[in-house]
């Protein structure tokens, strides 16, 4: 066994994964943000925007569901832990922190899919078809990851006061809802507005929720995921980055 | 996910089943020039310092001259500005995994997760440590029964009691049994039991070979457990001995406490050879000379020719207390 070797760091990093499952997602509160934030959203659209088809919106609520439920915990667990001094356990133990990040974002992954394969379901109760399953699970592993790394994102700024954290975090997470068409669609949006869009990883988890539902996408599909696999390696890799700088100041 | 390579066998669990690697490592923490500044404060100013394996070194200080962020540095907690430590053979900035895997850590706060049991904070650490789910749970089992909290494993640590939680940090830090300990004041503010417990266990991992550092405000734990001490003051090493050698250091002169079983002429005290000074502090004499041997020499010479008996005689050693304030003073609070 090679302590420093990339298999044995996965399996701590596995172990940080379980151990923020046990601590911070199985919790009651947690699991029933995780449900009622976007459903709520997705009727507040719902009750003012009658002329759009069920098909649109329930897209929109898969979308929803996964970005608010990967990014829901993970960049708070940093300030937590600093404050608990359970960090600095962590950071006296055998693992670097590019595993503790992965095993956060393991555990946001984790979530988010649980969460959102609800949402999914929700979509299949109100009528819908599923005409793409492979491809609505496989963009939801995908994007789940890429969310993940845009909540270990958030968690960059050294504090240790979680508030602080997740004011910074609704700041960047809801104005990027409204520029992913979840509520106008792409079709519909200014010039302007495809331009932000296209900045937004979640415009292409939409997308292709879509096409999984409705055989329709403004995206072809390899565009979307290709857009998505980038965003994931980006985002990991500079968050992973980040933190390398930052945590020593944490500490 | 970086690229450390396990050059040494200084992580292997059971040391005792590699004799050979004791052999391998003249000094357990080698520490050169390790410098350490937060904005305009000097933290740690080019300390140099080696312990060796299986010492209990001891690391005093007053409060704020550098003992949590030397130790937070040779833990690679915090990265050190310059300088070099080496632990078990390992740099812990090139190498922090392959050096941190060798090393147990046990901080002055708990901080074990409270919203987990015990035993999840033990098999935690297992996993961490990379140990495989057999071995971790027989020395889970093992560390609680010896540390009285087996009965409690199961019991979320928030209901812990203090004493509890630094039991458990302990049990937590010696799971993978490595080969060194670092210690920040492991049992301030702890009762009696616990604090004999926690020192009783200290001394017999010390009797198995692990090399123990030890940061500590109580001068007589000092005293009592560590083979050799380093002071530090205003984040430079002014002291590193052992304690006998530096409360004998601090002072020139030795004190001897002397009682006759009748009245002694004080002028002839002073007379002797050898005797620099001799002051009366009630029914006893309190002599004061260079050298303690020609002290006794010449005081039992002089009960012998006065036809005095002598009914007490103590040599009044500088504690380590006395070591510490002197060589300490001036520092800053």
């Amino acid at each position: 066994m090679n302590p420093a070797g990339f298999r044995e760091q996965a399996r701590r990093a596995w172990a940080i994964a379980k151990k923020d499952i046990r601590i911070y997602y199985v919790k009651g509160p947690v699991l029933i943000f995780g449900i009622f934030m976007p459903v709520f959203l997705f009727l507040a659209f719902l009750m003012g925007s009658r002329q759009l088809p069920l098909a649109f919106l329930v897209s929109g609520l898969v979308g929803m569901a996964l970005f608010f439920t990967a990014t829901a915990v993970s960049p708070a667990i940093f300030p937590w832990e600093g404050q608990a001094k359970t960090l600095e356990r962590l950071a006296s133990c055998p693992i670097t922190i590019e595993a503790i990040v992965f095993g956060d974002m393991i555990a946001s992954t984790l979530f988010g899919i649980g969460i959102t394969l609800i949402t999914v379901i929700i979509g299949l109760a109100l009528g819908l078809t599923l005409l793409h399953g492979i491809m609505v699970l496989a963009a939801i592993l995908l994007a789940a990851f890429c969310f993940s790394a845009i909540g270990m994102l958030l968690a960059v700024p050294p504090t240790n006061t979680p508030s602080n954290i997740m004011m910074l975090s609704s700041l960047i997470k809801f104005p990027l809802v409204f520029i992913s068409g979840i509520f106008i669609p792409l079709e519909q949006m200014p010039p302007w507005g495809l331009a932000l869009a296209a900045f937004s990883p979640l415009t292409y988890f939409t997308d292709l929720v879509r096409y999984a539902f409705t055989d329709g996408n403004y995206f072809p599909v390899i565009v979307d995921i290709s857009a998505l696999i980038i965003f994931t390696a980006v985002f990991t890799a500079v968050t992973m980055y980040l933190h390398k700088k930052t945590m020593p100041r944490r500490l | 996910m970086h690229g450390e390579e396990a050059t040494g066998n200084y992580w292997v669990y059971d040391r005792r089943l590699r004799p050979g690697v004791q052999t391998l490592i003249p000094d357990t923490i080698t520490v050169t020039g390790l410098t350490k500044t937060f904005g305009a404060t000097i933290a740690v100013d080019h300390i140099s310092f080696a312990v060796k394996e299986g010492e209990i070194f001891g690391f005093l200080g007053p409060n704020g001259a550098g003992k949590t962020t030397t130790t937070r540095m040779l833990t690679g907690v915090i990265p050190a500005d310059t300088g070099t430590a080496v632990i078990l053979g390992h740099d812990i900035r090139r190498e922090p995994v392959l050096a941190k895997q060798g090393f147990g850590v046990v901080p002055e706060t708990s901080n074990a997760y409270t919203d987990l049991s015990g035993w999840q904070n033990l098999m935690l650490m297992g996993e961490l440590y990379g140990l495989p789910k057999g071995l971790a749970i027989e020395r889970a089992s093992d560390l609680l029964t010896t540390l009285g909290l087996f009965g409690r494993k199961d019991q979320k640590v928030l209901a812990y009691s203090k004493g509890m939680k630094q039991r458990l940090i302990l049990a937590m830090a010696l799971l993978h049994n490595p080969g060194l300990l670092f210690l920040d004041e492991p049992t301030s503010g702890l009762d009696v039991q616990s604090t004999q417990m926690i020192l009783d266990l200290l001394r017999e991992l010390n009797r198995g070979g692990t090399t123990i550092f030890l940061t500590t405000h109580n001068m007589e734990e000092a005293n009592r457990l560590c083979h050799r001490v380093g002071i530090i003051r205003s984040g430079k090493m002014v002291a590193l001995d052992a304690p006998e050698k530096l409360k004998a250091a601090i002072d020139r002169y030795h004190r001897i406490e002397v009682s006759f079983d009748r009245e002694i002429p004080g002028d002839a005290l002073t007379r002797l050879p050898g005797v620099v000074r001799a002051d009366r502090t009630g029914d006893k004499w309190q002599i004061t000379g260079e050298d303690r041997d020609s002290l006794i020499r010449s005081l039992v010479a002089f009960s012998q020719q006065q036809g005095a008996v002598i009914v007490t005689l103590n040599t009044l050693a500088p504690s380590l207390d006395d070591a510490f304030l002197r060589l300490t003073q001036g520092a800053s609070p």
